[in-house]
């Protein structure tokens, strides 16, 4: 059995879940719309009222609310209660358009920061453990999050904040951190100082990482947990919701159980925003329960998700997520199948590449074509031709088995991939010229 | 006596080759032999420098660049000197994975810069044929 910080409710049955969950959101759906005349309005043109809402069966019902709608009613269009109620604001980075900003009455942070709680304690967090948080504090939700999620379980929480290497190091060492929360970049990252500096991975008192915040491929979970000596769990969330911590990872490793008492998820079809049953691929879309400030309704996450109820070995009965698979506005269509960046980058992580690639889709012939370049690493160039183009029949032999559609994979030199203000450009849609 | 020559992946595109050639140039490094292998997306072209140390941490910065330790032979400008050799090789059981010539002059003799699975096996054959195996610097 596993370690539960709120075990009443996180191996609550199945029925009582629901309860908790019906009983919820017909006080949620009135708190909105009530006060948030933006998503009353949208409510009012599908003509449904809070009566309509009697228990999480009907929240399909609803309209759904995207980045775009929170875009437009920046910044206190989607506020559901008086700003002298609110004691925080947290807000996304705003690489993707417009920043988003988020609202915590006290209510809303101490739920946040349960979730979190949860999440330690699932990672094997007591209050005897040294918790270094090395996420960002500020304005993003990460460093925030876990420090007050840390402060609840009552580890020795070091905010540290990201950046400035040595320093963590020098505090990871010098006060025994046991629990490290960043992103899995960073603790990669921070595996490799360690080993530069002269440190074996059993040279630290670290048991466990929380990582999240960015995609991570289970080959990276793998090469993290060997380089730091630990056991990394995956924890997700988002600004719009509150957080990290809308869902977490038990010592299973196979999923992320979803806090339901607090949010109600549900997978869509992203084109028809039909409800999906259990089991199937689609847009993951969440619904808060019980927040004050920013209670979201059918927010639609554009990640792309499996859902499962089947039955946890850590005890846990509120259902999982599986490590969302790449957003839905990231999807390509190739010959009718459904290609998501995330899979080449999976491929090319597994065969020993760097994720520096390039994906070009075109239309020749009314067929479409799939080309992928693909940055070459030094240690892999061979002076013969034959070796590299080996290689790349070896790729596309990879990628047809990931993707179901084969690909052209063509080598490139190193940095040759375009690259827009030091993010890559992933995908070129020439298609999208000719039509 | 194996020579290292400096291998360059290079795509298949104008400027990309002057691009590597301007930088060796700038450095007052000097091109003793050289050879392009092409495909459709890319080329790897294959050099033999005065400096390969420089011109290797000068190529690394923008491009993929390995050391293969390679064979240069000097023979005589006529007609058959290479045929010998090869038979010999093909005798021995040395496989050749690519290779290129120059010559200097017809005084001189010509060059045969090869690449073959099997350095020692092809330097033995050359040397019973009383073939002179280059080094670095006589190149």
């Amino acid at each position: 059995m596993g370690n539960y910080y709120q075990p009443e409710i996180e191996t609550a049955p199945r029925e009582k879940i629901l309860e908790i969950q019906n009983e919820k959101i017909v006080k949620q759906v009135r708190h909105v719309y009530e006060n948030v005349p933006y998503y009353k309005k949208l409510m009012d043109e599908k003509g449904v009222t809070p009566d309509d809402i009697k228990s999480v069966d009907d929240i399909k019902k609803l309209p759904f609310l995207t980045k775009a709608d929170l875009r437009e009613a920046y910044p206190y269009g989607l506020l559901a209660t008086d700003l002298k109620n609110c004691v925080r604001i947290q807000s996304t980075s705003g690489t993707t358009g417009k920043r988003v900003v988020a609202f915590y009455t006290q209510h809303d942070i101490d739920l946040w920061e349960e979730c979190c709680a949860r999440a330690i304690v699932a990672a094997g967090g007591t209050n005897e453990d040294v918790c270094q948080v090395c996420y960002g504090y500020g304005l993003f939700t990460g460093g925030p999050g876990l420090n007050g999620g840390s402060h609840k379980v009552g580890c020795l929480t070091l905010p540290m904040s990201s950046g400035n290497t040595d320093r963590q190091i020098q505090f990871m060492m010098d006060l025994g951190s046991t629990i490290l929360c960043c992103t899995p970049s960073y603790a990669a990252y921070i595996g490799e100082s360690l080993a530069e500096a002269g440190y074996k991975p059993e040279d630290n008192k670290l048991k466990a990482g929380i990582f999240g915040a960015e995609p991570w491929t289970e080959e990276m979970r793998r090469s993290i947990e060997k380089s730091l000596g630990i056991k990394a769990y995956d924890i997700y969330g988002l600004t719009e919701t509150s957080g990290p911590g809308v869902s977490f990872e038990c010592e299973e490793q196979t999923g992320m159980h979803i806090n339901e008492d607090h949010f109600y998820a549900e997978i869509i079809d992203p084109e028809t925003g039909e409800v999906l049953p259990e089991g199937s691929k689609g847009e993951l879309v969440f619904t808060s329960l019980d927040k004050e400030a920013f209670p979201l309704l059918r927010y639609r996450t554009r990640d792309i998700c499996v859902l499962t109820r089947k039955k946890c070995s850590c005890g846990r009965t509120h259902v999982k997520m599986c490590k969302p698979m790449g957003r839905s506005d990231d999807m390509l269509i190739i010959r009718g199948v459904n290609v998501f960046p995330s899979q080449i980058e999976t491929v090319l992580l597994n065969e020993g590449y760097t994720p520096n690639y390039q994906i070009i889709v075109d239309r020749v012939n009314n067929s479409d074509t799939l080309d992928i370049n693909v940055e070459l690493a030094p240690d892999q160039f061979s002076d013969k031709v034959s070796d590299t183009q080996s290689k790349e029949k070896a790729l596309e032999g990879a990628m047809r088995t990931m993707l179901g559609i084969g690909p052209k994979v063509h080598l490139v030199p190193p940095k040759s991939v375009v690259r827009s203000e030091g993010k890559a450009v992933r995908v070129i849609d020439k298609r999208k010229l000719h039509d | 006596m194996a020579i290292n020559q400096l291998s360059v992946f290079v795509e298949n595109k104008p400027g990309k080759l002057l691009d590597i050639v301007k930088a060796l140039a700038d450095a007052n490094v000097n091109i003793r032999a050289m050879s392009i292998a092409d495909t459709k997306d890319f080329g790897i072209l294959r050099l033999i420098v005065s400096d390969t140390d420089k011109a290797k941490e000068i190529l690394s910065s923008d491009c993929v660049v390995t050391v293969t330790p390679v064979i240069a032979a000097e023979m005589s400008d006529k007609a058959g000197s290479l045929a010998s050799i090869l038979e010999d090789f093909a005798f021995e059981g040395v496989n050749i994975e690519y290779m290129y010539a120059f010559t200097a002059s017809t005084e001189l003799g010509a060059y045969v810069v090869l690449r073959v699975d099997d350095n020692d096996a092809a330097e033995r054959v050359l040397k019973s044929k009383g073939i002179a195996v280059l080094d670095g610097v006589s190149i």
